[in-house]
């Protein structure tokens, strides 16, 4: 519909201290909206994830998240160097963070399976060294 | 058990959310992978952690935790402290190791995650 709520984010890729505020905000207004605390949790987990590998993997981006009818859709885009192989990045463990991204508590391998554990549906186009797309939904 | 019993079990001082120290909580994760932390997704009230940066307390936040415990006498920085703040979430901190932090509180009966979820 025309009248769905679309909150958006510039997500900055220079300053690890930041990564991660959009989803908190996110979350912040989810729950003045009243949904409940699975949908936001897993809404949450889904956009924190996809935020912080804005951040540590493609230098930041924009996050746009959508309450529409039947779900909450969260869309992440950057112009970062892409993902080359996307089903090996889908799997867990797989990871190319360097030691200094492992030292700040993230960089397991473990983001893209649970953005994908937590939403109903999630697409990723990607182009190296153009850029990735990434859409996720999680039903209301 | 209450925040405030952790508190006592681990002579932990108190930084942020003195207000919810009567909160209940029933499960607790141990752990400085914050990945880890978001892919275990069942109802962890507390964290316990020697990790100190902002993004543990956003992690809590996305995990709905409601306590945050520093282990080896780590301090947040004040950016952390007022984040803890505005959310009600309790931060303490205790000089123990994160392995002998997890032996007092289990043994005292605040099980680990999975043991809740089923
Ligand atoms: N937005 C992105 N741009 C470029 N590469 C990405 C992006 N997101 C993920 N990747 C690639 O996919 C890999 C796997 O991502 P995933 O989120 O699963 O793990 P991680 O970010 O390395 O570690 P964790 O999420 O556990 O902290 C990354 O290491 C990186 O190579
Ligand atoms: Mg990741």
């Amino acid at each position: 519909m025309s009248d769905k709520l679309v909150f958006r984010f510039d997500v900055q890729g220079d300053d690890f201290t930041s990564a991660g505020q959009a989803s908190v905000q996110v979350k912040k207004n989810l729950r003045q909206l009243g949904f409940d605390t699975d949908t936001i949790k897993r809404v949450s987990i889904a956009m924190y994830e996809g935020e912080i590998n804005m951040v540590i993997h493609a230098g930041g981006g924009i996050a746009e998240v959508s309450v529409c009818e039947e779900y909450i859709e969260i869309v992440l885009e950057d112009k970062g160097p892409g993902i080359a192989d996307i089903d090996k990045a889908m799997q867990a463990g797989y990871s190319t963070a360097p030691d200094s991204i492992r030292s700040l508590g993230f960089g397991a391998g473990m983001g893209l399976p649970n953005m994908k554990k937590n939403s109903d549906s999630m697409e990723i186009t990607s182009e190296v060294g153009v850029g990735t797309r990434i859409v996720m939904r999680v039903n209301i | 058990m209450k925040i405030s019993k952790l508190q006592e079990l681990l002579g932990a001082k108190v930084i942020t959310g003195e207000e919810n120290l009567d909160k209940e909580v029933y499960s607790a994760f141990g752990c400085d992978l914050m990945s880890d932390v978001l892919a275990c997704v069942t109802d962890q009230a507390v964290l316990l952690t020697g990790l100190v940066n902002p993004q543990v307390i956003r992690t809590a936040l996305m995990m709905d935790m409601v306590c945050i415990i520093f282990v080896r006498s780590k301090v947040p920085n004040d950016e952390m402290i007022a984040l803890a703040k505005e959310n009600g979430i309790v931060m303490m901190n205790t000089d123990k190791t994160l392995y002998n932090t997890c032996g007092i509180l289990y043994s005292n009966g605040l099980v680990g995650t999975s043991e809740v979820a089923k």
